[in-house]
């Protein structure tokens, strides 16, 4: 890697009391590079993005911007420009669009904060439409659309996105992906978590597959993309060497994976990007 | 009981349900931003009633030692919380703020001929004093458990305020004290005499109201507090500190409280310890709203000014007994309708 890391997590455990949620992760983020976390649900994927915000406390090293970050609380990361949207939003429901997005720039001054306003309603023509309806009235989409915007408003460096195509439709999920990749235009770094692998391997750099709390695999998406265990395990294809050459990776596999797509799921299978795998 | 008395009557319930609609609002933003059920919102009132009290018969007033010994424990406790997040010990910068407006307020209180200056005077210094209390409440007694349950948050609370009822004893004594009226006027319309006083406090609560509403619908802070309320996480991760969000809307309750005990001062007689059972009127206005709409609970307290205006004529010795009773069919209601505020996870 050639960029200036952004962010590094070197070593990270997290447990819920007893039992390690997270363990021992190593990850780093260069400054304009699109990350992705893929993993299952449960695999500790929202864990490890609360830890590296302080919202849970951790074990382990990590940095931002050069910087250790473990004396700062969340709203001081966000000063440095480091923000997550988190799997359910977290949106001011009972405030309008507008109030929404004002208060991402909560740090910025007035004029800072009308500036940034209109970018986001330039890049979010659907959000202008809607600035003075409440944020609990939007659809799911919008909702996305009101969280990612919300973000940017405060002018991050890293934006971290947890689960952004969760439980929305797939031509949405298109539309979040292709404003993902836009952002990388403007020099905005993405941590991306997703149980949507493929959407995710299609937009990312890089990428690391999250199994049990542990880091199982890593490389660049492409690869990962090509990846048999990759591909058994969360592209739905069935065939070990469907998509390139076993080699193409580290040949000794780390650990077992259970085909967790039906059989029916062959190479033509589409992906199901908006179908949230919870019961 | 007349037309007359009935006027007389419902006036002085709407003069009481004003202030105890202001303190349901107080409660209310307390409760919503920080999940701590201020009790000693009453504190703040009866302070500031005694205080003003006090300038005007021309008695020092006293209450820089309690905002000093405040500061002093904010300032050690800010060094502690440094030193345990391994940084540098530092004072932070709220901290050294609250610290020079105490300092400010209580040299003018020290300084200024009190006695002989005017009204206005005795009372903007009486509310500079108190607004700091609030905020330096929160950082001395809840800051450091902001995260804890809503029990342990109420405990302290329960805590927080017998001790200052202790120390209002201490410094203020066990006498009564009752300021002069604004003015003294009375205007008579149609049958009914309107006192000045009643005027003052309609309008000072009317005001206050409307600038309420006006900071939390436009002002950036006002909506930062909301947006706590709504969603406190949400709030953290657009960079809302939880600690300015308390500090912020203690600071506004206090301002409250002490406006409130200058409003009410000249209408009754406060002693050290009647700003509790003031409050717990507010409160059960905000809870007539379900400790949720504010506009609810403002409603609520005016009717329970009104039932205790009338509740004094009818059965006087009893007024307390009818006006807490109000709350049993108003909580069978809301439990029946499961409205409102549901119970924390
Ligand atoms: N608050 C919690 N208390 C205890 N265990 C939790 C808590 N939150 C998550 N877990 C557990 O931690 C593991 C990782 O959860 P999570 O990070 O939410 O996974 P993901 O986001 O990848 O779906 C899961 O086994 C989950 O059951
Ligand atoms: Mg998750």
């Amino acid at each position: 890697m050639t960029t200036p890391l952004l962010l590094e997590v070197r070593g990270l455990s997290v447990a819920y009391g007893q039992v390690e949620a997270v363990s021992d992760v190593s990850i780093a983020v260069g400054a304009g590079e699109i990350v992705t976390v893929i993993g299952r649900n449960g695999a500790g994927k929202t864990t490890l993005l609360s830890a590296i915000m302080g919202i849970l406390p951790s074990r382990g090293a990590v940095r931002f911007a050069g910087e250790a970050v473990a004396p700062f609380a969340i709203g001081e990361r966000v000063g440095r420009g480091l923000c997550l949207v988190p799997e359910h939003r977290a949106l001011f429901g009972s405030m309008t669009v507008a109030d929404n997005l004002a208060l991402g720039a909560f740090r910025h001054g007035a004029d800072e904060r009308r500036a940034s306003q209109d970018e986001m309603f330039a890049l979010f023509p659907r959000l202008a439409e809607r600035r003075s309806q409440l944020a609990a009235t939007l659809s799911g989409g919008e909702r996305q659309m009101l969280a990612l915007a919300r973000a940017l408003m405060g002018r991050p460096r890293l934006l971290m996105l947890d689960e952004p195509s969760l439980g929305l439709a797939p031509l949405i999920v298109r539309d979040v992906f292709r404003i993902v990749a836009e952002l990388r235009e403007r020099g905005v770094a993405i941590l991306l978590v997703e149980q949507n692998a493929r959407a995710a391997l299609a937009v990312a750099d890089r990428a690391y597959v999250l199994e049990l709390g542990r880091v199982a695999l890593e490389g660049p998406a492409a690869e990962l993309a090509r990846d048999p265990r990759v591909a058994a395990s969360y592209l739905g294809i069935g065939g070990r060497h469907r998509d390139g050459p076993p080699d193409a990776l580290n040949p000794t596999p780390r650990m077992s994976y259970t085909a967790s797509e039906p059989p029916g799921a062959g190479p033509t299978a589409t992906p199901r990007p908006g179908e949230d795998k919870r019961p | 009981m007349n037309l007359q008395v009935a006027m007389l009557l419902g006036q002085s319930g709407i003069t009481s349900g004003a202030v105890y609609a202001l303190l349901a609002l107080a409660i209310l933003l307390v409760f919503s931003v920080t999940r701590i059920l201020l009790i000693p919102q009453g504190e703040f009132v009866s302070f500031a009633a005694l205080t003003m009290a006090a300038m005007q018969e021309g008695r020092p007033v006293r209450l820089g030692w309690l905002l000093g010994a405040l500061c002093l424990a904010a300032v050690a406790m800010d060094l502690i919380a440094s030193v345990r997040a391994r940084r540098r010990p530092a004072v932070s910068r709220p901290t050294l703020w609250l610290c020079a407006w105490a300092a400010a307020a209580t040299a003018l209180s020290m300084l200024l001929p009190l006695a002989a200056l005017g009204h206005a005077v005795q009372a903007l210094v009486t509310i500079a004093l108190i607004v700091p209390l609030g905020p330096l409440l929160y950082r001395v007694c809840f800051q450091p458990v902001a995260a804890a349950h809503a029990l342990v948050l109420l405990v302290i609370s329960i805590a927080a305020h017998v001790a200052l009822v202790g120390i209002a004893l201490f410094i203020f004594g066990p006498e009564g004290a009752r300021t002069e009226p604004f003015s003294d006027a009375v205007f008579t319309v149609g049958p009914a005499l309107i006192q000045s006083q009643t005027l003052w406090v309609v309008a000072v609560s009317a005001l206050l109201v409307g600038l309420l509403y006006v900071g939390f619908e436009r002002h950036l802070y006002g909506k930062a507090l909301r947006a706590t309320a709504v969603d406190r996480l949400g709030a953290e991760l657009v960079g809302i500190s939880p600690d300015l969000a308390g500090r912020v809307s203690l600071a506004v309750a206090a301002f409250i409280g002490a406006l409130s005990g200058v409003l009410i001062a000249p209408i009754i007689t406060i002693y050290f310890d009647s700003g509790f059972i003031i409050s717990l009127k507010g409160f059960v206005g905000a809870l007539i709203g379900g400790l949720a709409s504010y506009p609810l609970a403002a409603l609520g307290a005016l009717v329970v000014g009104q039932a205790e205006s009338f509740a004094t004529f009818w059965a006087s010795a009893y007024k307390e007994v009818i006006v807490f009773t109000l709350l049993i069919p108003v909580l069978l209601w809301r439990s029946l309708a499961r409205t409102g505020v549901e119970d924390e996870e």
